[in-house]
């Protein structure tokens, strides 16, 4: 029955008006007015829908809001509080490393898929701080570009990972 | 022009309204559209009012026509007007384009915001400063020679004490002037802005997640809509007939509502699953009669169709081709459809009443996109406002005039404003596609290494005019463009680059009814025009035992094609080499050069690639592109414009075709027409040849031509063999390594 589901999306709690079976990414867009997942191709194919579910990187898309109920969601919007969590921060930052680090490299062209590049490399930075490149590449291959940024956008990974490094360093 | 001081106070009556500093502009995204009152129709483009505005806090709004992609013009044409205003890039700000607040400067197309709307919006904002000027020397009561200007702030003689800003001169008063381009521009040795690495404006937002994308766009009493079409299109001649429509079957739906118009199927619900819902389960039977002659037989029916000849090029005599002793490269090619394939499909929010339209979509022209509605709803142009918001990148055009144009029908006929989310079978299936090619090209060069006689035909359709919701709801025609210009064979992209005494060039444009929806893909036909031309001039290299860098040399005097050969051929530290003859090796690697346009710019490419012989898959390492497009206002933009160029050139080289049977398109989704992953990815090395005194042309696609046939020649380089057709996928490489 719709408003039986809650969920909690980037540290907030959420009573939900959307039938439990409507995918995540309407309820986030529509409900929750979220710009970070945004609609790509509605099968998983493309990493447009992105979020974090407990951490892991998740195709709101195809996930039914019904199925993260008690589960912590995270999306773009709570990339730097999610990140200051993890880290023991005082305060969360403005920008997540890695979106600081995607204007340093300029990596951006339409940006549309940029949700789910970010939120997949935070998740891949937070279990491999220092990936290599072959690593960036596998960790990041389910996530499509037709914009051609893959290579700054791999570059962008690995101005995060140093940034990071250096915050553990201090 | 000498305009007396009590004129602009006269003119006091502000045409200009309701700025608010802290509207401060990211890319096209956050200005709504109150930065102007509306106006039915295009703003004049003669007034320079039109195109900036100076405001009372010494800032500026630039107001420009052509639309941000993720390209960065909203950045690079503030540069432009920055550097003639004497303003700071935080000082200027640029709004989102409207028929009713922006000027009509033609469509973002052709990769030409700089080349055109640049010296449009430099000579504005030339004639801008001048008139500036002219009301400082009055108020600072010091000739004009002797006023200098930084940061808005105009002075004598650089003495502060003696100042005035702009925004105390004109501030939010409008000029009044006309619009004469007549005041004089600085040159490249004044540029201060012009030709520096500034950031873009629009990727802060971008990656915070406060960027607004059309697809985020809701307006209140809004219903969501999803139109309901066969999966996959059919002949672009037959369009979709629906024989049945099962309005019960959507029934158990609260709240959804069948919109049904002609052949146009669509529905609408207050709650978009419920939308998505519903179109799902709508049943409809349509009419699936073959229209299509199927992947398979698809080159021999474009090759065997009734097609209308045109001679592009006739020059000297082709008849050489007999004469000995001439080494003649012959084949055919064969270029694929490939789709546009936004990575967000999409969508537009149309609200349509018995008299007026408002509709927001992700148009590369709000103007053409307004006429497009004005005609299909009977309206005049100047009740229909389109405003832009920008999408996922589109490279031409993809269904965003479709989406506009299904918005408005669905809306009609819900009477409510309406958002329409295409889905990504809508968007892969429906596309405007790349059109098909056929190339039959002859080149012959004597034995001093001279190319002495070139000879092209090209077969393919041209694009098509009718969008489809317009075909199906109002049972129209289809219609297609006249196959000029880049929808046919042109002779900058044919051997254009080589001093070529005889050549002929004829294009045989066949009719596209039989085939797919055809339009313009970034760099039109070019990558299959180069994939066949310059592979032709690269055997002729290999017939005569020259290196192909050589060679091309020793055949171009254009001295900027030249520039653009050596740029990419420095760049990847070329070394002399002839084709190696098939080789016994498992995996073998080739390097390959090429050069291309499209229209106006140069491109020059290198790629260096690795070839597995067993499995016949092909790794693209590194790929090297210089474009020279004359003079370059941010070349940092371009490099990145160059890097996305050399990555999706090599997605369409290697991965991309759309397939289809005899009824429809099959190629429906990022499964069945894949695209380059992160771990096909090569690296890339974009050179810039910058030329500051050479008129601006287009940065977006010039390059993509020259890494196709880069990339072709390389795999000759590798293994001796030719492809003939591409994308270059492994059943097509195992298959001609076999043949040879």
């Amino acid at each position: 029955m719709p408003g039986e589901v809650r969920i909690k999306v980037n540290e907030k709690s959420w009573k939900i008006n959307s039938a439990p079976d409507t995918p995540l990414l309407y309820v986030l867009m529509n409900e929750l007015q979220l710009q970070g997942p945004r609609f790509g191709c509605g099968l998983a194919q493309c990493g447009s829908c992105s979020v974090l579910v407990n951490g892991i990187e998740t195709r709101s898309c195809v996930t039914p809001v019904s199925a993260v109920r008690d589960k912590s969601i995270t999306t773009l919007e709570g990339l730097p509080a999610w990140y200051a969590a993890q880290k023991k921060l005082a305060k969360a930052p403005d920008l997540h490393p890695i979106q600081q680090a995607m204007i340093d490299e300029q990596a951006v062209q339409c940006g549309y898929c940029f949700n789910g590049m970010m939120i997949k490399a935070s998740e891949l930075l937070s279990k491999t701080p220092q990936p290599d490149e072959a690593q960036i590449r596998t960790a990041m291959n389910g996530h499509l570009c037709r914009c051609g940024t893959y290579p700054r956008v791999i570059k962008a990974i690995q101005r995060a990972s140093r940034t990071m490094m250096a915050e553990v360093a201090r | 022009m000498n305009l007396p001081r009590r004129d602009f106070l006269k003119s006091g009556g502000a045409l200009i309204i309701g700025f608010s500093l802290r509207e401060s502009l990211l890319g096209q995204s956050h200005l709504d559209a109150n930065s102007r009152p509306p106006i039915p129709g295009p703003p004049d483009a003669k007034q320079i009012d039109t195109w900036l505005a100076i405001h009372a806090d010494n800032t500026a709004t630039i107001f420009i026509g052509f639309a941000e992609l993720g390209q960065g013009n909203s950045t690079a044409l503030l540069q432009v007007a920055a550097e003639e205003l004497d303003l700071d890039m935080s000082q200027l700000k640029t709004v989102r384009l409207d028929t009713s607040i922006t000027p009509n400067q033609g469509g973002t197309y052709s990769s030409a915001s700089i080349q055109r709307g640049g010296p449009q919006v430099r000579t504005a904002a030339a004639e801008a400063r001048q008139a500036l000027l002219q009301m400082a020397s009055k108020n600072l009561n010091a000739p004009i020679d002797r006023l200098t200007v930084a940061k808005g702030v105009v002075s004598v003689n650089n003495n502060s004490a003696q100042s005035i800003t702009y925004g105390a001169l004109v501030g939010d008063k409008p000029f009044h002037l006309a619009f004469t381009g007549t005041a004089p521009v600085k040159t490249p040795a004044e540029f201060k802005v012009v030709g520096k690495r500034v950031v873009r404006n629009d990727i802060p937002d971008k990656v915070s997640g406060k960027y607004v994308y059309m697809q985020h766009v809701r307006v209140s009493e809004m219903l969501h809509g999803r139109v309901v079409r066969p999966r996959g299109q059919s002949a672009y001649g037959v369009g979709a007939k629906v024989l049945s429509v099962d309005e019960a079957s959507i029934r158990n739906i609260p709240g959804a509502r069948l919109i049904h118009k002609g052949d146009f199927i669509g529905v609408v619900a207050e709650n978009e699953w419920d939308a998505v819902r519903a179109a799902a389960k709508l049943k409809v039977t349509w009419d699936m009669t073959p229209s299509l002659p199927g992947s398979a037989g698809l080159f021999e029916s474009m090759r065997n169709a009734k097609s209308t000849d045109r001679v592009v090029v006739e020059r000297g005599d082709i008849g050489i081709f007999g004469n000995a002793p001439h080494v003649v490269a012959k084949t055919a090619y064969h270029g694929p459809y490939q789709a546009h394939a936004p990575f967000g499909p999409n969508c537009a929010l149309a609200d349509v009443t018995a008299d007026s339209a408002v509709v927001k979509c992700s148009t590369q022209d709000v103007y053409g996109t307004r006429n497009k509605l004005s005609a299909m709803l009977g309206m005049p142009p100047e009740k229909v406002r389109v405003q832009y918001y920008e999408g996922s990148g589109t490279y031409g055009h993809s269904c965003y005039d479709d989406v506009a144009l299904a918005s408005a029908i669905l809306s009609q006929g819900a009477g409510k404003p309406v958002r329409l989310q295409f889905m990504r079978w809508d968007e892969h299936g429906w596309d405007n596609y790349g059109p098909a090619h056929v190339g039959e090209v002859r080149a012959a060069a004597d034995a001093a290494g001279k190319i002495v006689a070139y000879e092209y035909h090209g077969w393919q359709h041209s694009w098509t005019l009718l969008e489809t919701s317009e075909q199906l709801a109002y049972n129209k025609p289809g219609a297609e463009w006249p196959g000029s210009g880049a929808q046919g064979v042109n002779a900058n992209a044919l051997g254009g680059m080589y001093k070529i005494p005889n050549v002929r060039i004829v294009n045989h444009q066949i009719s596209g009814a039989g085939y797919l929806k055809g339009g313009w893909l970034r760099s039109p036909l070019d990558l299959s025009f180069a994939f066949a031309s310059e592979q032709a001039i690269d055997q002729l290299a290999y017939m005569l035992k020259m290196d192909p860098y050589e060679f091309r040399k020793s055949n171009i005097v254009d001295e900027r094609w030249m520039g653009v050969l050596d740029a990419a051929a420095k760049a990847a530290n070329w070394r002399p080499r002839r084709a190696a003859p098939a080789r016994s090796a498992k995996v073998v690697r080739g390097h390959g050069i090429g050069l291309g346009t499209h229209l106006a710019s140069y491109g020059g490419a290198v790629a260096e690639i690795e070839i597995n012989k067993e499995n016949g898959k092909i790794a693209i390492k590194h790929l090297y592109g210089a474009i020279d497009a004359g003079l370059v206002v941010n070349p940092a933009f371009v490099e990145n414009q160059i890097s996305g160029q050399l990555v999706q050139t090599a997605s369409r080289m290697l991965k991309e075709e759309v397939t289809l049977s005899t009824t429809n398109v099959t190629s429906l989704d990022w499964n069945s027409y894949p695209i380059l992953r992160f771990e096909e990815c090569p690296e890339v090395t974009p050179v810039v040849v910058q030329r500051l005194d050479r008129k601006s042309s287009g940065a977006g696609e010039e390059v993509m031509a020259a890494a196709a046939a880069a990339i072709g020649n390389a795999f000759f380089d590798a293994t001796g063999v030719r492809m003939r057709e591409y994308p270059l996928t492994p059943a097509r490489v195992l298959t001609a390594l076999k043949q040879n």
